[in-house]
């Protein structure tokens, strides 16, 4: 177990000295997210306090999901280069190795575009002041981009093999993530109003979280094989 | 080929039973909103075997991820592409008759957008097929095929939840007649949906067929 979650780890590691160097991903990942904020704040128009709280969780969602869209789409296209994928596979362990180290190297990107994102959304939304329980938000965040994540990473591999490449990602992924987004969104807003079922959610966004992560580590041999 | 033209003739004579019965049966509790309440027959059935198709297409692909046989990629494409076009005709028809019984075209009621998001994500299925190689097009479409299936209860489950709904089915408007109808409906279209399955399954081993002759062909034209 121990010789197995060290070869997580490289892969891990891997991604990010070469986010590190390249510094290509995250840079736009956080661009497009703040661009989403800025789009919509000009698309809804000026809002008082009450709009702002109603609209808020959505456009929050939206940002994190359409700028994790585009890290995930590039996730594996790195991979396709010169074989490197073929070079991972050839290494003495399970594939299931690959899929767990891709999904924590995108969750870390995704989590610090969250957070910066977060620190403009506060500014722009005044979401410091509307929210009442911040440790409540991190939870939520925490368990509705590990759900996002691991389906994604799945579907990033599946989508690199079509002709469109990348494209086909938001096609496949939206449909299959309605639940998460439903889910944030509707316990992001029962933060904001305080009341509101947000245990309720949190319970079935685990739900979602473990059984779409196992689904996806079970199956990601079948992708990455053919 | 016998036994396809059997079914065929078999599907064309159950569907023609139930839209004779649909004429027949008579409800006091729909009738108030005039004779629309007979799309029932076919609205509820269509879901239903639509539904039924989704599931066959996740137990397909099960079976091909494990045992590589061909027949079964053939299977879940050919009932995925069953299960897109009846849930367009669910969603037609419930459209129809919402229209009729609530006065709008659309409501944001579970079930709808439950099958809304569903016809959504095989469309993607299907989407996902035309654009990947031959070669890799039966393995990768499997794994969206079960990724595709076992979202819907969740979808379900959380839009349900989100939209707070009020029970919109009267308790007492069933009645054993308009359910004997139902039966019917179920029965013709499960007829139905396993003749096109069965056809469309032979179409595409015709064309797994053809390719594999032009691939032999191609290969003695090098040599």
């Amino acid at each position: 177990m121990n010789e197995y979650l060290k070869k997580v780890q490289s892969i891990v590691w891997k991604d990010i000295i070469i986010e590190l160097r390249m510094k290509e991903m995250l840079n736009t990942m956080l661009i497009f997210s703040i661009l989403v904020i800025l789009i919509s704040s000009f698309a809804f128009g000026t809002f008082n306090q009450e709009m702002t709280q109603s609209i808020a969780p959505g456009v929050l969602w939206i940002a994190f999901t359409f700028a994790g869209m585009l890290g995930l789409g590039r996730s594996f296209i790195s991979e396709k280069d010169r074989g490197c994928l073929q070079g991972m596979m050839l290494a003495p362990t399970d594939w299931s190795a690959i899929y767990i180290g891709k999904t924590i190297a995108n969750l870390i990107f995704m989590s610090i575009m969250e957070i910066l994102t977060l620190i403009v959304f506060v500014v722009l939304f005044n979401f410091g002041q509307i929210i009442t329980s911040p440790l409540k938000f991190v939870l939520i965040t925490i368990v509705g981009t590990f759900g996002f994540v691991s389906v994604g990473t799945l579907l990033s591999a599946v989508s690199v093999n079509t002709k469109t490449r990348e494209m086909l990602l938001p096609v496949l992924l939206f449909p299959v993530i309605v639940p998460i987004i439903i889910g944030a969104v509707e316990a992001t807003l029962s933060i904001i109003t305080a009341n509101g079922q947000f245990w309720g959610w949190v319970r079935i966004l685990v739900a979602y979280d473990i059984i779409f992560f196992t689904v996806s580590a079970l199956s990601f041999n079948y992708v990455i094989e053919g | 080929m016998e036994k396809e033209k059997a079914l065929g003739i078999l599907s064309l004579i159950a569907i023609s039973t139930l839209i004779v019965i649909s004429f027949l049966i008579k409800s006091p509790f729909f009738q108030q909103n005039g004779d629309i309440y007979r799309m029932l027959f076919f609205h509820v059935p269509l879901a239903w075997i639509a539904y039924l198709a989704f599931f066959i297409v996740m137990i397909s692909s099960i079976f091909y991820l494990k045992k590589e046989d061909r027949k079964y990629d053939n299977y879940a494409a050919a009932s995925a592409e069953i299960g897109v076009i009846f849930a367009a005709l669910t969603l037609i028809t419930g459209s129809i008759w919402a229209r009729a019984e609530w006065g709008v075209w659309w409501r944001w009621d579970p079930r709808l957008t439950t099958t809304l998001v569903t016809w959504i994500i095989y469309v993607a299925y299907l989407t996902l097929r035309g654009s990947l190689s031959e070669e890799r097009k039966a393995r990768l479409s499997a794994v969206y095929g079960i990724i595709a299936f076992i979202s819907v209860p969740i979808s379900y489950l959380s839009i349900t939840i989100s939209l707070h709904p009020q029970p919109i089915t009267g308790g007492g408007g069933i009645s054993s007649t308009i359910a004997n109808g139902l039966i019917v409906g179920v029965i013709a279209y499960t007829i139905l949906y396993t003749y096109i399955l069965r056809i469309r399954k032979n179409t595409f081993e015709s064309h797994d067929e053809v390719q594999m002759i032009e691939k032999n062909r191609r290969r003695t034209n090098t040599e």
